[in-house]
């Protein structure tokens, strides 16, 4: 514990000089502007904002990166609780609840406590990061290839129970997302696959475009026909003082989120969004009334938008402590990171403390800095919502065809945007979750390296995965959740989203 | 025989694929042409996988889950029912994005921007002229000026330096 306080104390001496200050303080306003824009969620926003990075420290990259990815998940349920709509996916339970408490005359409040729950799920979230990081990058160092190969089939399965689409879908779309990432030189034979004559494949599909296009240039293909913007409320200052009822109201929500959304955070998948949704579900499962969500009820606010923030801090952990991403988001995040030559694993926090904890310490400045910044601002920010939105995506195109170009300066990454955009779009309306690709395509190279190296390892047999312990026990785990998965498919009972209303809010 | 639908027919709706039917043929015609692809590659043996061993998985996993996906597609709705009113202004909206594509490296990221940025809002959203002249050129010279000058990313100069 003294060790952890001590390496604490390294990195807000490195958080909390002037210049990450000045970078933490830009990552949350451009990410709370990201995060109110429809159509530019936090992953296009980091995606696009990362060729912008490629010029400052790693430690600087990493801290602005994180400040846009936080401060989109605040923005966006600015535009929940005020106009009905979700800047960015995780705010949709938002919505129900907290546009309610709007028309109700409770805004105020509602943005009060989603600022409150937010600010104190992304603390509790990052005293789990520092404590568990630490102990998993340790425990990760007993990894082969065997292990890593067991860990990343485990993800999948667990993201495909998870998610919140089909199961059968969601696997569709992480084998479509492998399959992405098997294009390109393979690594262990120099064999150039499925580029089809096209030189700059040879390197592979970018998660940038991918991510781009699946998640930006789609959302823009759905909402580009709509009509005008509704009316934006501005609440003053003095509005926005919960009342103690209402304190007392979010409070265990508030705590159960955070704890919620951590533990969810750590598993593969759309965790920030999946959070959101499990909350509110428990939340009115737990409530004496719960006749009052859908109404107004603050419970439907604090809990969502505690879990969703604590999501998005305990998906830093496999990131950090395994080098594994297990969200769209992390996976752009460690491109950032590899560009600076900085490779997350077992290895970074023993090697690179400064930048580890100094991460850790700028996410608990990023929390305390949106808290200041966003409540007061509030009425500054609508501001954005009053742009028509004919003005607004032409201009997210173009920030997306910047975005995506300045990457690595290439017209073909422009087009695999496109393509991946059209692609999401249909997905989209076909009801397929999107996130798998963006992973399936992250974590092919690593999956099939483990897998070869493991079957090289052991002559061809298979059984390399159950005689090693920790191998077994992650393949055993997968395996009861391939089970729970097929429940649904083989009996007409309900599974666990239909219990908390997922299928049928994203549908 | 009359050609018009009779009211028992109206009344059952729109007949056909369902759309997870239809998706779920999509899957397997790719893993079918992904099969077909891979044939170029070694898939080596247990003991040394190759190149194209984890295709070759890939794609037979896809198209068995790209079967059962349309087998199990009891609840999806008709495809022909289902609502796509946004088709066209997409379709719209990626032929100009490919226009630019093409364009960017042939005349500059200021020129396409603006050009692109005229095409959405005079022509799709047909804005009065004015602003969508001040946001065409004020994006795309501020957005250069940020991106190229400011952040230093080279950007795409046209034949005429600009």
């Amino acid at each position: 514990m003294a060790e952890t306080l001590q390496n604490l104390l390294l990195g807000f001496s490195v958080a909390l000089s002037p210049q990450i200050l000045v970078y933490a303080f830009a990552g949350c306003i451009i990410g709370t502007l990201v995060g109110m824009m429809p159509g530019l969620g936090p992953l296009a926003g980091i995606s696009l904002l990362l060729p912008a990075t490629f010029g400052l420290n790693p430690i600087i990259a990493v801290v602005l990166l994180a400040g846009v990815y936080y401060g989109a998940m605040y923005g966006g349920s600015t535009t929940s609780i005020l106009m009905r709509i979700p800047g960015e996916a995780a705010s949709v339970m938002t919505c129900v609840d907290g546009y309610a408490m709007t028309q109700n005359g409770r805004a105020g409040p509602a943005l009060a406590i989603a600022a409150i729950g937010s600010f104190v799920a992304g603390t509790l979230g990052v005293v789990g990061l520092m404590l568990l990081a630490p102990t998993l990058a340790a425990w990760a160092l007993r990894f082969g290839p065997p292990e890593y190969t067991a860990l990343l089939l485990m993800g999948f399965f667990i993201l495909a129970y998870m998610s919140g689409g089909s199961v059968p879908k969601t696997l569709a779309m992480a084998a479509l997302g492998l399959i992405f990432g098997m294009i390109g030189i393979d690594t262990m034979t120099g064999y150039t696959r499925f580029t089809f004559g096209v030189i700059e494949l040879g390197d592979g599909i970018g998660i940038v475009p991918v991510a781009v296009g699946l998640f930006g240039i789609s959302e823009i293909l759905l909402t580009a026909g709509a009509v005008a913007p509704p009316k934006v409320q501005r609440p003053k200052l003095r509005e926005l003082v919960p009342s103690g009822e209402e304190f007392r109201l979010s409070l265990g929500p508030i705590g159960r989120g955070s704890l919620l959304g951590f533990l969810i955070g750590i598993i593969p998948g759309s965790a920030h969004i999946i959070s959101s949704f499990v909350s509110y579900g428990i939340e009115r499962r737990l409530s004496k009334h719960p006749e009052r969500f859908g109404q107004g009820a603050i419970e439907g606010v604090a809990g969502p938008e505690s879990a969703n923030n604590a999501a998005a801090t305990g998906a830093f952990v496999p990131m950090m402590a395994l080098g594994i991403p297990t969200s769209p988001i992390t996976a752009v995040m460690i491109a950032a990171l590899m560009v600076h030559g900085i490779l997350p694993g077992p290895m970074l926090i023993q090697q690179q403390p400064e930048l580890f904890w100094g991460f850790v310490a700028s996410m608990y400045v990023g929390n305390v800095v949106l808290l200041i910044l966003n409540l007061p601002m509030v009425g500054l920010f609508v501001n954005l919502l009053r742009i028509p939105y004919a003005y607004l995506y032409p201009c997210i195109l173009c920030f997306c065809i910047l975005g995506v170009y300045s990457v690595s300066s290439s017209v073909v990454d422009v087009w695999i945007m496109l393509a991946m955009g059209a692609i999401g779009y249909a997905l989209r309306k076909f009801g397929y979750d999107l996130a798998p690709i963006a992973l399936g395509l992250v974590l092919a190279p690593m999956l099939e390296l483990s897998l070869r190296q493991s079957l090289a390892m052991s002559a061809g047999d298979y059984a390399i995965f159950i005689e090693r312990p920790i191998a077994a026990t992650m393949l055993g785990l997968g395996a009861l959740i391939v089970l729970f998965s097929l429940k649904p498919l083989i009996s007409k009972g309900k599974d666990w989203r239909a219990s908390v209303g997922l299928e049928s809010e994203r549908s | 025989m009359s050609s018009e639908p009779s009211g028992t027919e109206q009344a059952r709706g729109p007949r056909g694929l369902r759309n997870d039917q239809f998706s779920g043929l999509i899957l397997i015609a790719l893993a079918l042409f992904i099969g077909w692809e891979n044939r170029a590659f070694p898939v080596g043996s247990l003991q040394d996988p190759g190149p194209g061993y984890m295709p070759l998985g890939l794609a037979i996993f896809l198209g068995l889950i790209g079967l059962l996906i349309a087998i199990r597609s009891g609840d999806s709705p008709f495809l022909l029912a289902a609502p796509w009113p946004e088709a066209r202004r997409a379709v719209l909206i990626l032929l100009m994005c490919g226009l630019a594509a093409l364009a960017l490296e042939r005349i500059g990221y200021r020129l396409t921007i603006v050009a692109l940025l005229i095409l959405f809002l005079g022509v799709v959203e047909r804005r009065k002229p004015l602003p969508v002249a001040l946001v065409a050129i004020g994006f795309s010279l501020a957005s250069y000026y940020v991106v190229g000058d400011l952040l230093l990313v080279p950007l795409p100069r046209g034949p005429w330096g600009f």
